[in-house]
């Protein structure tokens, strides 16, 4: 800690929630949303990189970890896109213009963004594990011309779970992007790709060895994806994933989200898959 | 070196009281030695020791009347750098706008009397945690400053003892500003003051003392190197990191889970185990929330449950993750071992799971396993 911050400070910075204020809830899908939040106070400005998470306070509710889905050069809103599931979410997902909530952050490792420039990316992405992506994306996308080919693969439940519909179309349009969508189950409208979001990736058009991949999705997804890329040639190093686990505090002291040697709210979320190949997939670690 | 007599312990609390220091120390309550706030030699547990075995814990009369004839109790230090429940905020909502305001952790000096060289190591393991890495926390930062530590030497040694094996005792060589080696003989009875600190050597200064002869000091330490020579318990250290670490699917998590009732007990007495949770509270008014952090244990199924469920479902799962922990990965993390062998998980265990034996049953059975692939 700076000596010169105070201990009083010194909280303020790590475990005391900050006010912001709801500018925008988008409903994204029949359980997911997106929060935009604007700072009641500092200088309005939220900093971050891509991959971070924050944690959120709902008074009298509690405080969950999300990740955040926002673009990181636009700093002046914060940006959360989550699924109700528990508690907090789900009081989260009631939310409206106006109302205030906790934030505080941003935690975590990122994505390698500038690590990946000059390789092919692949972004693979399952459900709601395109949101913590998702400000990946728009940075790679605003330094086009930095990469390589730009690959994302994506997969979801059925066509009605799409997250971010109308930026994955828009950014379809693109002529310098592949974009795969592939569903689970697909209803009578749906004339994309069925099955998992593994099948992709055989077939997806990258040079394995100038590659850099970064998936989120639940923890078998990553698995067999891991596997795929494996398959196809690129290293383990340039194989990136992120982790979730529960978490209190989102700095290291309270020791739930240890993951072997991890932390997974300090050293992670975003590991490299050669830091962590001998702890994945071990069961109840 | 130093001599005191017995009746100078009561001058040094007194010195320590004299320099702002809230003297706590050994106490006997409820049938167990915990520390707790003390104000003189008769409030220490004068002439009593303690039996300990997996599972066993009992005070017994001494033969003389030694003040720090026992070695370790339920309680550590821990509960004071890091208390078992803390308020961290308090949020106030009204009208759409909230405020938060963080606990201010006041200013205090402790003086710790009757630190064991364990304890000791224990507290630096904790400072490596809370003050020495990416973060710090400022709560427990602003607690330790305040610190005075009196060590005492172990010339007894518990049934469930092994420092000697994790390098850690029976004799305080740093990390002390006053250390004490009681002695005891047929007709005499006084202690060895050692200094660590200058803080330590003016508390030294404030009351009467005389220089220690050789044969004192000769003594002291052959006394301390037969209580080293009597551990209740060894745990064998050589590559136990590699070993833990490559027997992860060891059929010995199965068994030890069979006897483990997830109680908890052995994080709550550990020394190092700093894992803890946050709870919400709200006043019926609906206007003022607290947040309150609270000791936490990895075996309970909250501890990692996340959306549908918890990772480490089952007790072999949890058991392991602490051992492991505690044993292994905590080198990693934190560059030493998690275990500083005061043997309390071993005798606050329920039903005495010891986790030398524990470590030495795998150590011993490693081989016969067939080899399981990963999935």
């Amino acid at each position: 800690m700076d000596p010169m911050v105070s201990h009083y400070e010194a909280i303020e910075l790590q475990m005391v929630p900050h006010p912001y204020k709801i500018h925008r809830v988008i409903k994204e899908t029949h359980d997911t949303f997106t929060l935009e939040l604007k700072s009641n106070t500092s200088n309005g400005k939220f900093a971050f990189r891509a991959g971070q998470f924050n944690m959120l306070y709902i008074f009298g509710v509690g405080e969950v970890p999300i990740s955040i889905s926002g673009d990181p050069n636009k700093m002046e809103t914060l940006v959360h896109t989550t699924r109700a599931v528990g508690t907090v979410t789900k009081k989260m997902a009631k939310l409206k213009k106006g109302d205030v909530i906790g934030v505080r952050g941003p935690y975590g490792t990122n994505w390698p963004v500038k690590a990946a420039i000059g390789n092919d990316v692949v972004i693979i992405a399952g459900g709601i594990g395109l949101a913590p992506l998702r400000p990946a994306i728009y940075q790679i996308i605003s330094q086009r011309k930095h990469y390589g080919k730009i690959i994302l693969l994506y997969g979801t439940r059925t066509p009605a779970d799409i997250l971010f519909r109308h930026e994955l179309e828009k950014l379809k349009s693109r002529l310098d992007v592949d974009i795969y969508v592939t569903v689970d189950r697909a209803t009578r409208e749906w004339n994309g790709n069925v099955g998992v979001v593994t099948t992709l990736i055989p077939r997806a058009p990258f040079d394995p060895i100038n590659t850099t991949a970064m998936i989120c999705g639940p923890e078998i997804m990553m698995r067999y994806t891991i596997g795929e890329l494996v398959k196809r040639g690129v290293s383990h190093e340039n194989i990136f994933v992120s982790m979730e686990r529960n978490m209190k505090c989102g700095i290291g002291f309270c020791g739930h989200c240890q993951y072997g040697t991890e932390f997974i709210c300090k050293d992670g979320p975003v590991f490299s898959y050669a830091q962590i190949k001998d702890l994945f997939g071990k069961r109840e670690l | 070196m130093k001599i005191i007599e017995p009746s100078d312990i009561n001058s040094l609390i007194n010195a320590l009281q004299k320099n702002g220091y809230k003297t706590l120390g050994p106490s006997i309550q409820e049938g167990v030695i915990i520390y707790d706030e003390i104000n003189s030699t008769e409030d220490l547990p004068i002439g009593w020791t303690d039996i300990q075995d997996g599972g066993k814990y009992r005070l017994e009369k001494r033969s003389d009347n030694a003040l720090f004839g026992y070695v370790v109790g339920p309680q550590s230090w821990k509960k004071f750098l890091n208390p078992p429940i803390q308020k961290l905020w308090q949020a106030k909502f009204k009208n759409k706008n909230l405020e938060i305001i963080p606990e201010e952790v006041k200013d205090m000096k402790f003086a710790f009397i009757g630190v064991r060289a364990c304890e000791i190591s224990a507290i630096q393991i904790q400072d490596k945690i809370f003050t020495q890495g990416q973060y710090i926390n400022p709560n427990y930062q602003k607690r330790r400053e305040g610190i005075f530590i009196l060590a005492v030497n172990c010339v007894v040694t518990g049934g469930t003892c092994f420092c000697v094996s994790m390098d850690t005792g029976p004799k305080a060589s740093e990390g002390f500003d006053l250390s004490l080696t009681e002695i005891i003989t047929n007709d005499k009875h006084y202690f060895l003051v050692e200094t660590g600190s200058e803080k330590g050597i003016q508390i030294l200064s404030e009351i009467s003392s005389r220089d220690a002869r050789e044969n004192e000091i000769e003594f002291g330490n052959q006394l301390i190197q037969n209580a080293a020579a009597k551990m209740g318990r060894s745990l064998n250290t050589s590559n136990i990191k590699e070993l833990l670490l490559k027997n992860f699917e060891h059929p010995e998590w199965e068994n030890v889970a069979k006897r483990c009732l997830s109680c908890a007990n052995c994080t709550m007495v550990c020394p190092t185990c700093f894992c803890t949770t946050v709870e919400d509270t709200t006043d019926l008014s609906g206007e003022i929330a607290e947040r309150w952090q609270k000791w936490d244990s990895c075996f309970t199924m909250d501890f990692s449950y996340i959306h549908g469920g918890s990772i480490r479902s089952s007790t072999k799962s949890r058991y392991r993750q602490w051992m492991t922990h505690k044993l292994a990965s905590w080198y990693d993390q934190f560059d030493s071992s998690g275990c500083v062998g005061c043997g309390r998980c071993i005798t606050w265990c329920p039903v005495g799971i010891d986790i030398t034996a524990e470590v030495q049953t795998i150590r011993e059975t490693e081989h016969f396993q067939p080899v399981l692939k990963e999935e």
